[in-house]
């Protein structure tokens, strides 16, 4: 049986499963019915400062796209930090602490720029017993406006300037959330990590219009016939995520940076990309508000079977495994050649590939054999794309085969050398240079 | 099927009877075979579409509906442009959405059908894009300037209307000449009622002819009330849709015995009827025939409460021209269906019906055969649904296999005359086919009009 009990930077959880810092997370009974579903920890809804607490919209707070069957994709929120006093949140999050030990409580928090603001509010979250913190400098909307959230983390001097205030001021380890509304998402990482970060997490929400609603011309979610810009999220972002949380991975001057993995992750499958591009946890939010929290039970049985059945014991062995991998185009083989391969008995003879191909691609897929109905790959022209692989609707019917080494490609007239050769050696490169190998 | 409870000693009674069952359960019996899809329905149903490239179930539709285009409309909530994308093809979408074998056209050519064994439902999804454009009572159609020409049509049936739809959009003025009292042809007559309930096939006469230049002329039919020859000289071309109104006479003994009936007749009899239990139908019914219109009698007798209908067919299941989902729903509906007999003698007690004596027949070498064994089935009615025919002699044109002979563009060998439907040559006596005929006569009469050849 694997073993799914996670340690990220300093905070045990039995899963890697946590609930990131967001509607799901914004009171007792919410996180206690997160707890009993099964999650590992939760990042407790951003905290802002005492006083009178920030007011949401009375009217639409999301919007969001759809792919078939309406099934969601992507998710947009203008929603604010906590609407709850400051004291309700902390008098709750000691609660449930006291109430569930052994599960991660992260407080998240957004307070001004100031280091009195900082220094006052971690004394208090301190004392509730949460397991450490986590500083927005993430949310794309609303505090931004008020120079908070993203306004601080697209400026990696603050980010650093903040981190260092919060190791001075408070024993708890702490995880820095990054926007992913900045051209480098390295920067931010660095500067965090030169502030003493014990983790970043990422990504935060990306900046989003949705949709528009055609009737009365308002961006969507639509308050009174006006929208803004929202936080997006949900599967459409994890392909970001992913991007985003490999560039840290891999970047020599972060080097054992903890990762939390966020962005997109609704399968146990998504979960374990992340872990294999660096992360060392995830967090989950819009799944768990699409279908509920009972969606970790699916996420740990998943993880946890597919772990047996390739012999990984435990979180730390595939956490990293695919970072080696990543590297940049210039090193990528151009001596590797591959085809497509289109499985006649599993095609539907939807046309499909050949249509993407035909107009859009190289022409490599005829549509007929014999007079009959019948795609199939032509080797001299196709260039191994990949695109019929992804518009073709059943599972596994084209794959990608590499040509053994000593084989022809037909569409090059060449052998298949099996010698790794890169663009920074070859010929149409003005500036190449001698061999090098792969990073 | 409803049975209300007082209904068992209505379908006991003896002899062909009226009102055998509860007043209420006529209206559920012959209620929509297909309820339609709601709003949600059909966008759960339109995503599934994969948007093929030259799609097979377009190429399956005798119209050449652009199928992926029109669900891709109704999946983007642009149902009226999907309603536009099917009457471009097939001014009676409706209908055909209804009454089309669709398991054995488009959407056994879905490639959902090959990768699940559960194809699009397309007929479906063509009726809630049609359904709304014609409850809205919109338009697609302008007709061209008029070009001052008049074509005679023969038959207001799903042949007729397409063609005069089509020679309308031309800008052409159209007579049709129809021998009943309602347009409409099969649609209104010949089609079983719960497959275009709610005075359908009227509403969709209505919406054809809303486009103008076409005026129905009913009670008019060929070879009583004007000759061919009248229409070719009073007329700039002629269309004839005449369909099939005659039927196959039954070689059996005591084929004319009171009680034995067409079933063309009562199937258009349950249509035209404003009050379904005054209809009688007989306790114990034999129909004979292995079509759709076979089926459609024998389904229909049930539902007006027959308590035992058996049908029988000369051949196998397999020969059947009924397809297997109406042969599905024959059964459903309680509807034995018998193989490999043929009808000898009706017999006769106090002159009327008593039973059918029928054969068993075999194939020996390819050849059908009568076995020598022999079955009584008792019956008080029996219903002929053994083909139909030519009715006259097609306005003296060449026939080829009873029907009149066309070229691909529905050209008989007289020049100036069109023929298309169930009444020509080709096809396979389908609506959507009636319809594919006589849209494309239409438009080769056009041609002929406007290019000044000779047809």
């Amino acid at each position: 049986m694997a073993d799914l009990r996670s340690t990220f930077a300093g905070i045990t959880s039995p899963n890697p499963f946590w609930l990131a810092s967001a509607p799901p997370t914004d009171k007792q009974y919410n996180v206690e019915r997160a707890f009993k579903a099964g999650w590992g920890g939760v990042v407790w809804k951003t905290l802002g400062e005492a006083g009178p607490p920030v007011v949401n919209v009375n009217g639409p707070r999301y919007g969001a796209i759809w792919g078939a069957d309406r099934r969601l994709l992507g998710l947009n929120n203008i929603e604010l930090i906590t609407d709850r006093p400051l004291e309700v949140n902390l008098r709750e999050m000691k609660a449930v602490k006291m109430n569930w030990p052994d599960r991660a409580l992260v407080a998240s928090i957004m307070v001004p720029c100031e280091e009195a603001a900082w220094k006052a509010i971690l004394p208090l979250v301190e004392a509730t017993g949460a397991d450490g913190i986590e500083l927005n400098f993430g949310c794309p909307h609303g505090m931004s406006e008020r120079g908070m959230g993203s306004a601080v983390g697209q400026v990696p001097e603050y980010v650093e300037m903040v981190v260092r205030w919060c190791k001075q001021f408070t024993r708890m380890p702490v995880i820095t959330k990054l926007t992913p509304n900045i051209s480098d998402i390295r920067r931010p990482a660095r500067a965090a990590f030169q502030g003493g970060t014990d983790a970043v997490s990422l990504i935060n929400t990306i900046s989003s219009i949705v949709s528009v609603d055609l009737d009365t011309f308002s961006p969507v979610p639509s308050v009174a016939g006006k929208g803004t810009h929202g936080g997006y999220c949900g599967p459409a972002v994890k392909p970001i995520a992913l991007n985003m949380v490999a560039e840290i991975a891999r970047d020599p001057e972060t080097r054992g940076l903890p990762i939390s993995g966020i962005g997109g992750v609704t399968t146990w499958r998504d979960a374990a990309e992340f872990l294999a591009l660096g992360a060392g946890n995830v967090q989950v939010c819009t799944a768990a508000m699409t279908y509920g929290f009972r969606i970790v039970e699916e996420m740990i049985s998943g993880l946890s079977d597919w772990m047996d059945a390739k012999g990984h014991r435990g979180v730390d062995d595939i956490s990293g495994r695919a970072v080696r991998n990543v590297t940049d185009w210039q090193y990528l083989d151009l001596e590797y050649v591959a085809k497509a391969r289109i499985d006649q008995d599993l095609c539907i003879k939807c046309g499909r590939c050949h249509i993407a191909c035909e107009d859009t691609s190289h022409q490599a897929i005829s549509k007929e054999k014999d007079g009959k109905r019948h795609f199939e790959v032509m080797d001299d022209e196709c260039v191994g794309c990949n695109l019929c692989v992804n518009v073709c609707p059943v599972d596994d019917c084209i794959t990608l085969e590499a040509l053994p080494v000593g084989s022809l490609d037909a569409r090059t007239g060449k052998p298949v050398s099996g010698h790794y050769a890169n663009w920074t050696t070859h010929p149409n490169n003005p500036m190449r240079k001698q061999a090098e190998p792969a990073q | 099927m409803q049975q209300g409870s007082r209904m068992a000693q209505g379908v006991l009674k003896q002899g062909i009877a009226p009102g055998r069952l509860d007043p209420a359960a006529y209206a559920a019996n012959f209620s929509d075979l297909h309820p339609p899809l709601d709003a949600h329905e059909a966008l759960v149903e339109a995503d599934r579409c994969y948007f093929c490239y030259e799609a097979p179930c377009m190429q399956a539709c005798p119209t050449s509906i652009d199928i992926p285009l029109f669900i891709r409309q109704i999946d983007t909530g642009n149902a009226l442009g999907a309603a536009e994308t099917i009457f471009e093809q097939n001014i009676l979408g409706g209908m055909c959405a209804r009454v089309c074998p669709t398991e054995q056209l488009c959407e056994q050519a879905c490639v959902r059908q090959e990768a699940e064994g559960k194809p699009v439902r397309i007929g479906q999804l063509q009726r809630y894009a049609t359904d709304l454009a014609m409850q809205a009572g919109r338009q697609f159609f302008e007709r061209a300037p008029a070009s001052g020409r008049t074509i005679a049509v023969v038959g207001a049936g799903p042949a007729g209307l397409a063609a005069a739809h089509r020679l309308a959009c031309k800008g052409h003025d159209v007579v049709i000449f129809d021998a009943r009292a309602k347009a409409g042809g099969l649609n209104e007559y010949g089609i079983a009622a719960y497959k275009a309930t709610d005075g359908f096939a009227q509403a969709e006469v209505d919406y054809v002819t809303a486009i103008g230049g076409i005026d129905i002329r009913h009670g008019r039919a060929l070879g009583r009330d004007f000759s061919l020859e009248d229409l070719r000289q009073d007329y700039d071309a002629v269309f004839l849709g005449l369909g099939l109104g005659g039927v196959n006479a039954l070689r059996a003994e005591n084929a004319e015995a009171p009680g034995v009936a067409n079933a063309v007749d009562f199937i258009a009899e349950i249509r035209q009827a404003s009050d379904l239990a005054g209809l009688p139908v007989g306790r114990r019914v034999v129909v004979i025939g292995g079509g759709m219109t076979a089926i459609d009698a024998a389904v229909q007798s049930k539902l007006l409460g027959a308590e035992d209908v058996t049908m029988v067919y000369r051949r196998g299941k397999a020969q059947m021209s009924a397809s297997p989902f109406e042969q599905d729903l024959a059964a459903a509906r309680g509807v034995t269906i018998r193989h490999w007999l043929v009808p000898k003698r009706v017999l006769i007690q106090a002159g009327r019906v008593s039973g059918l004596e029928l054969a068993y027949t075999a194939l020996v070498e390819d050849r059908l055969v009568e076995t020598g064994d022999r079955l009584t089935l008792a019956c008080d009615q029996i219903f002929k649904a053994i083909g139909q025919t030519l009715a006259g002699d097609g306005g003296g044109l060449d026939l080829a296999g009873g029907k009149i002979a066309v070229d691909a563009q529905g050209r008989t060998g007289l020049p100036g005359v069109w023929a298309g439907g169930d009444c020509a040559t080709g096809g396979d006596d389908l609506t959507v086919t009636a319809v594919a005929e006589g849209r494309d006569a239409a438009e080769s009469i056009h041609l002929h009009l406007v290019g000044g050849s000779h047809g």
